[in-house]
């Protein structure tokens, strides 16, 4: 434990001594590039709200979506995981993530040192863009945050809490920056053509690959399969699935970087795949378990939302409501085979997101008609190709990525509480506190 | 005197309470409890994963009754209590040897 707080210590101290070496630095924050594009008032206005809104998809979203799945004895924990996600990201963000993500390109792989400690990103436009730069980079932010958060879902209820934001720092800065950077930085992947409008890759599928490795190195909760583990407050999670609803149209129409015609078609697709989703899920649930359930209805629209993420600003609606109704029933079939494979991905994340993810980026490459993409049902039949080139190299990254990771983690700090912390619960003995009453 | 112990469906009580209180009863104690009898709990489903819950709520009423009115209790509540389906609940009655009513010491059917 001591061992612990002071790798905690340390790495904030080092956090705190970084940001101020970049601060202090020639051409630090305060500097700001001329550059040629004005700002648009329009544009700028929208990507601040819609940072604001995905921010808000994490907290309280992820974390009451989350929370809602738990026994009651971890949900403290559980949410925690999505709101400490979001600050260890922010710093990382600042201090190299953002860098590493959107700075020069190094042979497509990686964004160079340029912008380490945000110097020069300020309130001018970088090149080509309406938006301060500044704008752009905290809407990134929030798109990191929140794909670390999801990865929370696989580990809940047993995780060492240290471990989790030592995780966290590395996965943002291992594997979400060159991930981001080969499909939006100027990397490979987005160089050959790759189609994904928000995220369906970067975020959803590095994070359900991300989490199914977790559930693999972690292992099994104590008393999977046979304890009652059934969602301790289903309320919560209805909320938070609602608030993810509302908080993705900043996630897919502010990936628009603009407020125009493409952010407006992306808002309707994004809304019309999550309705068909929730439907989606439930008339396969309906027929095949006989009752319709909410927890099946938010979970078909979240799949929903995930499946249309890579498409949003390529497709129409009537694309739209057919890759989200096939997000519902595809993610239904990944939870099933969660279930018959045994892995314990405690809140599905694989089964959302990872298989939401993966059909979502081969579909935008059968339905994209617009917005500078084309695919397989609109003559352009390479696309596919090119998107499962997309997915296969994300799924193989994070893959390896992850586990190197945990592999790190836990040979240093260790990955899993005590089986006695774990009976007891994670809200009181990794944080001394207590949910209810 | 007996005490009944009436074991029922919860959204019954309404019914067994006015059927109780028309014959005059004066009071009742009533808890929430869990419990199976034959009817064996239910299944839960939770993204597909199925949990047998076993124990099901169920409401417990406790009437202790002179022995002259036992009979019209218990079928006040078998017919405001009974749906005829499984999951109905059970009555006991068993002796009671002593009642005494706290605030004046009274004893017996006097103190019911």
């Amino acid at each position: 434990m001591k061992r612990l707080i002071n790798v905690y210590k340390m790495s904030v101290s080092c956090l705190l001594a970084f940001s101020l070496a970049a601060v202090l630095a020639p051409g630090g924050v305060l500097a700001e590039e001329g550059a040629g594009s004005t700002i648009n008032a329009g544009d700028t206005a929208w990507v601040l709200t819609s940072s604001a809104l995905v921010l808000a998809m994490t907290i309280p979203g992820l974390a009451l979506f989350y929370g809602g799945m738990v026994r009651s004895k971890n949900v403290l924990s559980t949410m925690m995981h999505s709101f400490i996600a979001v600050c260890v990201v922010s710093v990382i963000w600042v201090c190299w993530g953002y860098s590493f993500a959107f700075g020069s390109d190094i042979a497509g792989l990686i964004g160079g040192l340029d912008w380490l400690g945000l110097s020069g990103v300020g309130g001018e436009p970088n090149a080509g863009s309406t938006i301060p730069h500044a704008a752009f980079m905290v809407f990134q932010l929030m798109f990191a945050g929140i794909t670390v958060a999801l990865i929370s879902g696989a580990v809940a209820e047993r995780m060492n809490f240290g471990a989790f934001v030592v995780f966290a720092a590395l996965w943002v800065t291992f594997i979400y920056a060159p991930l981001a950077h080969w499909v939006w930085g100027g990397g490979w992947l987005g160089g050959m053509g790759d189609l994904d409008f928000a995220g369906g890759t970067v975020v959803h599928i590095s994070s359900g690959v991300a989490a199914l490795v977790c559930a693999l190195v972690l292992g099994k909760r104590h008393g999977y399969g046979s304890d009652n583990m059934s969602p301790h407050n289903l309320p919560f999670t209805i909320v938070g699935a609602s608030l993810l609803w509302v908080g993705w149209f900043g996630f897919n129409a502010g990936s628009a970087l603009a407020a125009n015609g493409v952010a407006a078609n992306a808002f309707v697709a994004t809304h019309v795949a999550t309705a068909a989703g929730a439907l989606g899920w439930l008339g396969v649930e309906w027929s095949y378990r006989g009752k319709p359930t909410i927890l099946g209805a938010a979970s078909g629209a979240v799949a929903g939302l995930v499946a249309i993420t890579p498409a949003a600003g390529y497709v129409g609606p009537v694309s739209a409501m057919i890759i989200g109704v096939g997000g519902g029933i595809v993610c239904y079939l990944g939870v099933f085979l969660k279930n018959k494979m045994g892995y314990d991905d405690a809140l599905d994340v694989l089964g959302i997101h990872g298989i939401g993810g993966t059909w979502g980026a081969l579909a935008t490459g059968l339905f994209a008609s617009m917005g500078g993409g084309t695919g397989l049902f609109f003559g352009n039949p390479g696309q596919v190709l090119i998107q499962a080139i997309g997915v296969g190299a994300t799924w193989i990254f994070s893959c390896i990525g992850t586990f190197i990771i945990l592999k790190v983690v836990d040979a240093t700090i260790g990955l899993r509480v005590s089986k006695e912390d774990e009976v007891l619960g994670l809200d009181l003995t990794q944080h001394r506190e207590r949910a209810y009453g | 005197m007996k005490l009944i112990q009436a074991i029922i469906k919860p959204f019954k009580l309404d019914e067994v309470k006015d059927a109780l209180l028309e014959l005059g009863v004066q009071g009742m104690t009533v808890t929430e409890v869990k419990g199976f009898g034959r009817q064996k709990g239910h299944k839960e489903t939770y993204r597909g994963t199925e949990y047998q819950i076993e124990f099901v709520p169920k409401i417990k009423l406790e009437i202790a009754i002179a022995d002259n009115r036992v009979s019209e209790v218990l079928e006040a509540i078998l017919r405001a209590a009974k749906t005829g389906s499984i999951g109905d609940g059970k009555i006991f009655v068993s002796e009671l040897p002593s009642v005494i009513r706290i605030r004046t010491g009274e004893t017996g059917e006097g103190a019911l």
